[in-house]
């Protein structure tokens, strides 16, 4: 059947941050499948320029609302290690454990409230709250534990206090950790009600070879620091985060665009099951055993999947990390530091993916240069060229052209995108 | 939705971002613990960031981000049109923000740093007021989302709402944290509106004064103060420009 249609869509809804879905089919061809960003850029890297390194991660936390600890935590890696601060091991394990809690408010976020009213056909996530309020009150549950574990370890849930160079200005105390502990341990049963929920729903059948790109460190599952590794078995040093990336500017966009090896790559939970599922305790493996995620996964609708098994890695890494941080002294967290000069790269991996921070300060430890780099900016080409091939599948397989929106919009938001972070 | 017996209408909301992180919005989801109750008060009739449903009948705009290109002017214009209750919401739209650091450089300047040269339209920060009236101001980076239930409440009960004006170091007190000050940072908790509850401060960082400045504040005495414990009048400036908030003393500064 000859069909002609296009799907123009503006201002993609369930997604943070403002892009445009083309698809333009002629004579049943593809015509056209392009996505564009329209976000308004904020120009962070200029502004901050001039600004005191002491003040610069609580600037750069606002680049996103949704995963600020790891925009500050970036900064601060980035600009510790520009000017060689050293802060205390109880530091590092605090703001680590604020990590654990970004992602386990983000991936609840996302998968409740953002992706599974495309998966069971509802506009939003708030009809759900009447058709299957148990699933709603785990996902609740879930996000609600990951923003409490961030307001614990760094003072608020959006947009950090406690988070500074040099280490914690203020440590959580014992009894908020174990209060943290137990917590966790309630939450357990929502997330297994969760995973049982998504086992029920259909992940579209759809693979496009792809490169993966994540944070492998020496020893766990990837967060803060490491080498930079591909799939395709690219390694470079965090330093040398430009070779992993290589933006360019298309004249849609006001997103950069981002390759390495190929046409495109990827970055995201998936990416980091791909490139270090052998470092998952045994529940997050069972769990994606369930599923049929396997490394290396070339679904990129898989993404929801790795997700939630990441969701039951960080309960596990988060109650191991409060064992530690019960059996330390957290009285004195934050070292005291001179400024000099220096440049250096902070890699860390936000919910949605390997985000690098570099940062090049003065004498003074003033910012001279900075440049920031997004995991939705690393996604931008692929989910271009996925949506390229997705529509072509859609026309084979002859869906209508309402099926091939539905997959589509569906497609970009298993990436989770955070498009005003990676416009920035 | 019933108090005292009473029926209560919901309210119509729309949700809008402009140029922002859209962190004030994403507390509209946050406090998990009151989130039902908090969705009992509104009815959502256009929030893009949650929900595929979008209706042009609301009766309250939240608006969040400043504005910074000429296609945002047209679309908070037709959301003004729409809008009984316009809300300037989180310090971006009220006073502009960290957005409005790039007003400090020329526009160009800022494209050649991030775009290499690309064309690409920006025009210096402006806050919601400067391009439409504003209603209601709730401030804050991001907004408590506190403050948000109780102004909410406030509007469905037809009650007045109105932000503290008294600055945060009341609240600061309240907690009996250590004085910033008195640990040799300068902190900007006591020219900054409260209604925070003295967060920042708490978790022993300055205030960077993202709610603005509260009512009836003795500027020059601040400045005194931070004179006599001979602290940095460039790190005074540094916080008092972060937000754009204190923009009419900084003026007087230079």
């Amino acid at each position: 059947m000859k069909v002609d249609f296009d799907i123009d869509l503006h201002h993609l809804t369930r997604v943070e941050g403002h892009g445009n879905i083309h698809i333009s089919v002629r004579d049943g061809r593809l015509a056209e499948a392009a996505w564009a960003v329209v976000e308004t850029p904020r120009f962070f890297e200029a502004i901050v320029k001039g600004m005191s390194a002491e003040r610069t991660p609580f600037l750069t936390s606002r680049i996103c609302g949704i995963c600020s600890i790891s925009h500050t935590l970036a900064s601060i890696r980035a600009l510790e290690r520009a000017m060689e601060i050293e802060a205390p091991e109880s530091a590092i394990l605090i703001r680590q454990l604020a990590m654990y809690g970004e992602h386990l408010q983000s991936h609840p976020l996302h998968l409740f409230f953002l992706a599974a009213p495309d998966f069971l056909g509802t506009p939003s996530a708030l009809p759900l709250l009447h058709t299957h309020p148990e699933i709603v009150q785990a996902g609740l549950q879930l996000k609600g534990l990951g923003n409490e574990i961030s307001s614990v370890t760094s003072g608020r849930c959006t947009h950090p206090v406690s988070l500074v160079l040099g280490g914690i200005s203020k440590a959580p105390s014992k009894e908020q950790l174990a209060d943290l502990r137990t917590k966790i341990a309630d939450s357990q049963a929502a997330l297994d009600r969760t995973t049982d929920f998504f086992r029920t729903l259909t992940i579209p059948d759809f693979v496009r070879e792809t490169e993966f790109i994540s944070l492998r460190p020496a020893e766990g599952y990837p967060s803060i620091g490491g080498d930079l590794v591909s799939t395709d078995g690219v390694v470079h040093d965090e330093n040398d985060y430009l070779l992993m990336t290589n933006e360019y500017l298309t004249d849609s966009s006001t997103s950069k665009f981002t390759k390495v090896s190929r046409e495109s790559s990827a970055a995201g939970a998936l990416a980091r099951f791909n490139n270090n599922a052998d470092r998952l305790h045994s529940r997050a493996r069972e769990v994606a055993a369930s599923f049929g995620l396997e490394p290396v996964c070339h679904n990129p609708f898989m993404n929801n999947v790795a997700q939630l098994v990441e969701c039951h890695q960080l309960m596990e890494d988060a109650t191991l990390l409060i064992d530690r941080l019960l059996d330390m002294d957290l009285r004195d967290t934050r070292a005291t530091w001179k400024p000099r000069a220096g440049k250096a790269t902070g890699a860390v991996e936000a919910p949605r993916g390997i985000l690098y921070h570099c940062m090049e300060t003065d004498d003074d430890g003033k910012v001279v240069k900075a440049d920031c780099i997004i995991p939705t900016t690393q996604n931008n080409a692929n989910i271009h060229f996925d949506l390229h091939a997705l529509a072509e599948q859609a026309l084979r397989e002859g869906r209508t052209e309402a099926e091939t929106e539905k997959l589509c919009v569906t497609l970009v938001r298993s990436y989770d995108p955070c498009i005003s972070c990676s416009v920035h | 939705m019933n108090h005292l017996g009473f029926k209560l209408d919901k309210v119509k909301v729309g949700s809008f971002d402009f140029t922002c992180c859209e962190g004030c919005q994403l507390q509209l989801a946050n406090k998990e613990s009151t989130l039902p109750e908090f969705l009992g008060l509104i009815d959502i009739r256009n929030f893009r960031e949650i929900s595929s449903e979008r209706h042009d009948d609301y009766d309250i705009a939240l608006v969040e981000g400043s504005i910074t290109r000429s296609d945002e002017i047209e679309r908070l214009k037709a959301i003004r049109a729409q809008a009984k209750v316009l809300v300037a919401f989180g310090t971006c739209a009220c006073f502009g923000g960290v957005n409005s650091l790039k007003n400090r450089i020329p526009q160009e300047e800022a494209i050649r740093e991030v775009y290499d040269g690309k064309k690409i339209e920006t025009m210096p920060s402006m806050k919601i007021s400067d391009i439409v009236e504003v209603d209601l101001s709730i401030p804050g980076c991001p907004v408590s989302k506190d403050e948000v239930e109780r102004i909410m409440v406030g509007i469905v009960t037809r009650s007045a709402v109105s932000l503290p004006k008294y600055p945060v170091c009341v609240e600061c007190k309240q907690k009996l944290n250590t004085c910033l000050f008195d640990l040799g940072e300068i902190c900007l908790g006591p020219i900054t509106r409260a209604g925070c509850d003295a967060v920042c401060p708490t978790g022993k960082t300055a205030c960077l004064g993202c709610r603005g400045p509260a009512e009836d504040i003795n500027f020059p005495s601040f400045e005194e103060l931070v004179l006599d414990r001979k602290l940095s009048i460039s790190d005074m400036k540094e916080k008092l420009g972060f937000y754009n908030g204190f923009g009419d003393y900084l003026d007087h500064e230079s």
